[in-house]
């Protein structure tokens, strides 16, 4: 595993690039001359050397967020759809909980759409995503995956955080602490949101990405499609790059100055961090500008450029990932199906399938596939039960696929009930999941830790065990 | 043995600055406990879940054990103490820690726990769990450095670990600490001099220096600088916190903090009325408002919530928060299973959760994203509002008072009336409420179209009504001042035409009576009032549509519509789907004129019959009273009147309301097995305090309380709370706390570097009568204090922890004071104290990801978009992101501690954003000034305004020449300056020289951005 990565060429050449013109030799000189010194200051992880060897460099979570309904995706239930209008059978749904189906009556709602046979290895999903059929042999899915959260904002964030009380922090800064940041100019953990036509939008807290009881370096980032791509990122109005270089050349050059006298490690920490935010001033936006990928590239994706979209923030995945960001999460709000899920199910799968496939696809073709690890799937199902024509939050089984960095391709693993009930066979918890995400970046769940409150927390509480079964 | 000592030191994590104080004799809860609780306690401490061995080695009946051929301990014999030999056990199956347990002791660990067995072993109860006493101030070699006896209990250490406390900070540094510690705010110039007066006036620097302190401490702003710690415990925000994340008021209580640091409020008070001010006899406003502690949990209204899961939630939050705030214990880690390194049980955590199962609330607030019901509240004027509402009453009272007085000519009106009204017949009798104007006063609303002329010609009076448009149109009158009171014969009438051409498919008549759901329709059901489909009061199906091309008289029988006799008709509303109409002469036809249009009672109707010579006195008084209502001479005083009422309504409605505790019948709290809210099985409990802590006083067989826990919290014999406290507020003046894990005093907290200190400080707080500012000036006035931050290399080196404090620390100022501090030295600061939360400016789309219902961040552009950073909006789940780059918590829960890291965010906030640019605009003004105008003199002002000192040669030279290089540049791209200096809202477009002026904000920008301008040294 080569954590040597090429940012440090891609930034000087983004800088000298975007600011041929724009950068004052004082700020570029001085700047440049030093960038050794900043990514000695870079964060290099905590688990030096990795537990063993680590077969992903980088995640990149699809969050289908809302809770898709497995039975429309990747679980194909026939039982369901002869037992549609039926009661469902007591025995399994009594004393569980539920959400808003509280207190209704509970009937089987059959599969809405048909599911077919994809790939070599034959893996069954709906042929409302055709794309993603056509990756089946690359990725391995999951059938039996169960959390313990049944509403949206504690189950998104237990799902990152394995924890349902608020101020833990999320896997993607416990990776970060765990193995660093594989970029100068980029944070380590980066999100990005997009909002889907075919069904609510819940509302994402920015705890899904906090870094909880760890340092706040290890939070993630929003990215955004509208306004500065990061907060605070732009220069004030009237201000180039160049004036701004001279602002924080003089910033400085002035804490240097103190430094002189005092010694002090905050202030050197002070003078690396502007060096730092003004490279990513010229980075950040170099980055999320879509115009350098060529046309196939974007008609790979089904995206015409940063709109914002879920297809634009796939791309801009792969980017980050090029770049040595350890950690990416992407978040589509469209997945909440309580009402119409035959036509909503069909809107939202639209919105994904072509540019999911796409970015495993385009990592493959880079070479950067086998070094990533990719995840696709919401914070819960959906029940075999109807809701009108919808269906509730489930929380007893439901489906995620993976690719890429060590996972085994083509296969499936675990299964649910006749119905999509209960996830019976192999059961996967969320705490399973992160140890397997761990696992693959190298790390044993179980031995890495964080001193908070007197008690070493993980990411995995008290559980965990790596899905040995779906890895290559 | 000093070799020993050394190694020991080194080995157990306890900085070198204190190998001397361990040699000779090791102390159980300095050097062992911590070592037992780290690798032991797992499976031999509190929790019996998952105990080996039936063997506890936290409590001295474990540890002294006999166990049956072997003992556990043998005081002074290593040799016979099986715990020692299972330690160097060579057989791997034998040896402790286990190896699965996956922990280890060092060679020296062991050595020290075998020295502690062969120095007698010596039980030590864990140092927080008894009640400090006070011990007695040490003697110290250098008395002339003593201010105070903090200062002995530090100055012991530092000269027992062989070095000395470092110099006293400059009076500049000096004046800086302490506005910053005291007030959130930078000094000025004239502090620093004052401070200067203070230090040279040995020997009586002390009583200069307590009486600046003093001066600080009698400030308004000190209770805004202390109320920030305090809020980040209690958890203080905005919004609810769970899903949506709604909106919900609650500055009144931050406002109550803030009033009770400034009104030094006992903290034993500050206790009880947070957590049980409902319960208080007679409580007080102010009183009901401090218990909203107890509402300031995160809540929820995501549909399909389970209400029962978010009570038990609710519940579980308030243990965590209510112990860590009070008892710096993590009792929260009772939840699911007993406390795995201190005394807590599952039991002593829902017992403790029991004491707040009276609380009324809701488990899920479903519906309160719109209705805005977030359980229990007050309305806290201001006093401002509170004056406002008493100067209106005053004006409606002598209004009123006017309008009673009887007066000739008032007498004079009411014959006429009398006459009149006396003339008429009493029905029946057609009042046209409208005809050609509307003359009712109220409200006038929809679209009213008088005309003369039309297809149909007037049918009554000058004038009729046009109406026509597509889908629903109407127009419409309510609040009318002169009302109608329907009897049970009389019927409602309105006259209409409908065009031939294109006649409305409904028609509509709408009766205003205490609202609008009095509704008679005709034709077609489409108008969408009431429900379509229905045939009730508020949607009355009264017939066809009538026949077009003539007069059509609508008539409206009240009873059908919900309106029984008697009642007040203010309105009427005339509405039409589609099509084109004329309406005219509509009213009320009654067979009762003075009861129904006159208004009057039945009483009066007889007085009104007699004769004046027959009445009595009091009957004419009545009918004097009764016209002098109705009197055109009074239009005028009834109209103020009807303003000021007006303006009455308003100004309640804009007092801010807060959530407040209300007590109901207490829930069942049971032990929930593995914190599983489903599972009924646990044992019923009562509210009570852990088992393990002194017990409160007997309440005789009544339940207790939340009045009772706050009672126990502030004995004396409570050993936690005194010492949590002072910990917390040591951690406020020096960085770090005395026991430096602030939430946790338990065996997994930190063994404290000054024990003596840290109880004498607790004993002190409990017997000043928990007085708080006598406690901050006991420490800002102490030597220790006063010291410089600047470590030396050695200092650094020896004791880089400064866990001595043989210096002061130099700290990142907390976010809301980088925001403060900028805003002060600009000029731009509103320094407005309390009130509802405020938002400066915040990045376009930051709350996108808000659902339920969406939300848009409406920016305060005037001056409360300047106020303290402490006052910013709290959304829990989008914080703000420039208090949040610096470390502010989420307050989603208890963070008794805030990060101070050091990232490029911090850098960016700084450079960009526009609270910032604005602050080095106005702080460029400032610097343009008065006096020397040169650049040198422009950046000296700077540096004083911002630093209170005069740039060093080289700061003016890097300084000078980016103001050369700005101001060429700028001059050169005028449109550029203007861009800069107008894009905020305090712009600088004053300026005679936009270009100068951009530049100078580049120079003030860099002063901003300093490391040692946002440090507190």
């Amino acid at each position: 595993m080569d954590d040597h990565l090429p940012s440090t060429t891609i930034a000087r050449r983004a800088l000298l690039r975007g600011g041929a013109a724009g950068l004052g030799s004082l700020a570029l000189g001085s700047i440049l001359a030093r960038a050794d010194d900043s990514s000695a200051a870079r964060w290099r992880g905590l688990v030096q050397p990795p537990h063993h060897r680590p077969r992903a460099r980088s995640v990149i979570h699809l969050c289908m967020a809302g809770g898709p309904s497995h039975l429309e995706t990747l679980d194909h239930k026939p039982e369901l759809a002869r037992r549609d209008g039926e009661p469902m059978p007591e025995s399994m749904t009594k004393g569980q909980p539920i959400a808003q189906l509280q207190g209704k009556e509970l009937r089987c709602l059959a599969p809405q759409h048909p599911f077919a046979r994809y790939g070599e290895s034959g893996q069954e999903i709906c042929t409302l995503f055709p794309r993603i059929g056509s990756i089946a042999d690359r990725i391995a899915i999951v059938r039996s995956m169960r959390t313990k959260q049944i509403n949206h904002d504690p189950a998104h964030t237990f799902m990152n955080t394995g924890a349902q009380i608020s101020g833990r922090p999320s896997m993607g800064s416990w990776a970060v602490y765990g193995l660093g940041t594989g970029s100068d100019d980029l944070p380590g953990f980066v999100v990005m949101t997009s909002k889907g036509k075919g069904g609510q939008g819940q509302p994402i807290a920015a705890r899904q990405w906090h870094s909880g009881f760890l340092p706040g370096r290890f939070q993630g980032v929003h990215f955004r499609s509208a306004g500065d791509p990061v907060l605070y990122l732009g220069s004030p109005p009237g201000t180039g790059a160049e004036m701004q270089g001279d602002i924080v050349a003089a910033v400085q050059a002035l804490d240097r100055d103190r430094n002189n006298l005092l010694d002090d490690p905050e202030i050197s920490a002070r003078i690396s961090q502007y060096e730092v935010a003004f490279r990513m001033q010229a980075s950040v936006p170099e980055l999320t500008a879509l115009s350098s990928e060529p046309q196939s590239v974007l008609d790979l994706y089904g995206t015409r450029g940063a709109d914002g979209s879920f297809a634009a923030n796939c791309l801009l995945a792969r980017r980050l990932v090029e770049r040595g960001v350890r950690f990416v999460q992407l978040y589509h709000r469209a997945w909440d199906h309580h009402g119409g899920i035959q036509r909503n199910m069909k809107i939202t799968a639209n919105e994904v399938d072509q540019a999911s496939a796409a970015l495993v696809i385009d990592l493959e073709q880079r070479g950067l596939l086998e070094d990533t690890l990719v995840i696709w799937g919401g914070e819960f199902g959906r029940t075999p039960m109807a809701q009108g024509d919808g269906r509730d939050h489930h929380i007893k089984g439901f489906s995620m696929w993976l690719a890429g960095g060590g996972i085994r391709g083509g296969c499936s693993h675990g299964a649910t009930d006749e119905l999509g009930y209960n996830a019976v066979e192999d059961v996967v918890e969320i705490h399973d999941l992160h140890a397997t995400i761990m696992h693959l970046l190298g790390i044993e769940h179980d031995r890495f830790t964080y001193r908070f409150q007197g008690r070493d927390f993980r990411l995995t509480d008290v559980s965990g065990h790596v899905v040995e079964q779906i890895l290559a | 043995m000093p070799s020993f000592a050394l190694l020991f030191a080194a080995s157990l994590a306890i900085p070198p600055a204190f190998g001397r104080v361990a040699v000779g004799e090791v102390q159980f809860n300095r050097d062992i406990r911590p070592l037992f609780s780290e690798t032991c306690f797992n499976c031999h401490g509190p929790d019996k879940g998952p105990r080996r061995g039936d063997l506890r080695l936290d409590v001295p009946d474990g540890l002294y054990q006999d166990l049956g051929g072997y003992t556990v301990i043998v005081p002074g014999n290593r040799g016979a103490s099986e715990l020692y030999q299972r330690l160097v056990a060579s057989d791997p199956h034998d040896r402790m820690p286990h190896r699965k347990s996956r922990k280890t002791l060092s060679p020296e660990q062991i050595e020290a726990i075998g020295l502690w067995i062969d120095e007698g072993a010596r039980w030590e109860e864990h140092w927080a769990y008894t009640a400090p006493t006070r011990p007695a101030p040490p003697e110290v070699e250098q008395e002339a450095w003593i201010a105070n006896p903090i200062d002995r209990f530090v100055l012991d250490r530092i000269e027992s670990a062989g070095v000395v406390p470092s110099p006293d900070a400059t009076p500049r540094l000096l004046a800086r600490r302490l506005s910053f510690d005291l007030l959130g705010l930078p000094p000025d110039t004239g502090d620093v001099e004052v401070m200067k007066g203070a230090l040279k006036a040995a020997p009586d620097t002390d009583t200069e220096l307590g009486r600046i302190v003093d001066e600080l401490l009698a400030s308004p702003h000190y209770g805004e600088r202390m109320a920030i710690g305090w809020l980040d415990v209690v958890r203080y925000a905005d919004t609810v916190g769970y899903h949506g994340d709604q909106d919900r008021s609650m500055s009144p209580y931050r406002d109550y903090v803030i009033d009770a640091f400034n009104d030094n409020m006992p903290f034993d008070q500050f206790t009880t009325e947070q957590l049980a001010g409902d319960l208080l006899p007679g409580a007080t406003l102010q009183q009901q408002v401090a218990s909203g502690y107890n509402r300031l949990n995160q809540i929820t209204a995501e549909g399909g919530s389970q209400a029962e899961e978010y009570l038990a939630i609710y519940a579980a939050d308030r243990v965590r928060t209510t112990s860590s705030v009070w008892l710096g214990t993590t009792l929260g880690c009772a939840q699911c299973h007993d406390h795995k390194y201190d005394p807590f049980s599952t039991r002593d955590f829902y017992s403790f959760g029991a004491f707040f199962a009276d609380i009324e609330e809701r488990g899920v607030y479903e519906g309160a994203n719109t209705s805005g019901n977030w359980g229990p509240s007050v309305r806290v004027p201001s006093p401002r509002e509170e004056a406002d509402l008493a100067r209106i009453d005053e004006e409606i009272a002598k209004l009123r008072s006017q309008a009673a007085t009887a007066s000739p000519e008032l007498a004079l009106a009411q014959d006429a009336w009398e006459e009149r009204v006396n003339s008429g017949s009493d029905g029946p009798f057609e009042f046209d409420w409208i005809d050609d104007a509307q003359t009712n006063g109220g409200r006038t609303e929809g679209t009213w179209r008088f005309v003369e002329a039309g297809k149909p010609s007037v049918l009554s009076g000058e004038r009729m009504r046009f109406q026509q448009g597509a889908g629903t149109i109407q127009h419409f009158f309510y609040q009318a001042s002169r009302v109608v009171r329907p009897g049970a014969a009389d019927r409602f009438y309105a006259h209409v035409w409908l065009d031939p051409d294109d006649p409305p498919a409904q028609l509509m008549i709408q009766l205003h009576s205490g609202n609008w759901s009095h509704r008679a329709f005709w034709g077609e059901d489409r108008i969408p009032f009431g429900e379509i489909g229905s045939n009730e009061q508020d949607h009355r199906a009264a017939g066809p549509i009538p026949a077009s091309g003539e007069w059509i008289r609508l008539e409206v029988d009240p009873a059908s519509v919900g309106i029984p006799p008697g009642a007040v008709v203010d309105g009427m509303a005339f509405t039409q789907f589609g099509g084109t109409a004329w309406w005219d002469r509509s009213g009320l036809r009654t067979e009762q004129r003075l009861l129904s249009i006159e208004g009057l009672t039945e009483s009066l109707h007889t007085t009104l019959k007699d004769h004046p010579d027959e009445r009595t006195d009091e009957e004419a008084l009545a009918l004097a009273a009764f016209y002098r209502n109705i009197a055109p001479e009074l239009d005028e005083v009834r109209g103020q009147v009807k303003a000021l009422e007006g303006e009455r309504e308003r100004v309640e409605g804009a007092i801010v309301t807060t959530l407040i505790t209300r007590r109901t019948t207490p829930r069942t709290m049971r032990v929930l097995p593995r914190g599983d809210w489903l599972d009924d099985s646990g044992e019923v409990v009562q509210a009570a305090v852990p088992a393990s802590l002194p017990q409160p006083a007997d309440t005789g067989g009544r339940a207790p309380n939340r009045l009772d826990l706050a009672r126990w919290l502030t004995a004396p014999e409570n050993p936690l709370v005194a010492r949590t406290i002072v910990n917390r507020l040591w951690q406020h003046f020096f960085g770090t706390g005395l026991s430096r894990v602030l939430d946790d005093l338990g065996s997994q907290g930190e063994w404290p570097t000054h024990p003596a200190l840290l109880d004498w400080l607790a004993v002190e707080f409990i017997e000043s009568g928990w007085d708080v500012k006598h406690m901050v000036k006991l420490i800002v006035t102490s030597h220790t204090y006063r010291q410089t931050s600047t470590a030396t290399p050695l200092a650094r080196k020896s004791d880089p922890y400064n866990r001595l404090f043989a210096r002061q620390e130099s700290l990142r100022l907390p976010a809301e004071l980088i925001r403060d501090n900028a805003l002060a030295v600009s000029g731009l600061l509103n320094p407005t104290i309390g009130g509802p939360s405020v938002k400066p400016y915040q990045p376009t789309g930051y709350w996108a990801q808000l659902n339920f219902p969406e939300r848009r961040y409406e920016r305060h552009t005037d001056a409360r978009g300047l106020r303290r950073g402490l006052y910013t909006y709290w959304c829990r789940t989008f914080p703000h992101p420039s208090l949040q780059a610096f470390g502010a918590p989420s307050r989603e829960e208890c963070a008794a501690e805030r990060e101070r890291a050091n990232t490029p965010t911090q850098a960016l906030v700084l450079l960009n954003d526009p609270t910032f640019v604005e602050a080095a605009i106005a702080l460029a003004t400032h610097m343009m000034g008065e006096g020397d105008r040169s650049p040198e003199g422009n950046i000296e002002r700077g540096f004083q305004r911002v630093l209170c000192r005069p740039p060093t040669a080289n700061e003016r030279e890097v300084l000078v020449d980016l103001f050369r290089q700005h101001g060429a540049r700028f001059a050169e791209d005028p449109q550029a300056a203007q861009a800069l200096i107008m894009s905020v809202d305090r712009s600088g477009a004053q300026t005679g020289d936009a270009p100068s002026l951009a530049a100078w904000t580049s120079v003030a920008r860099v002063i901003l951005n300093l490391h040692e301008t946002i440090t507190r040294d």
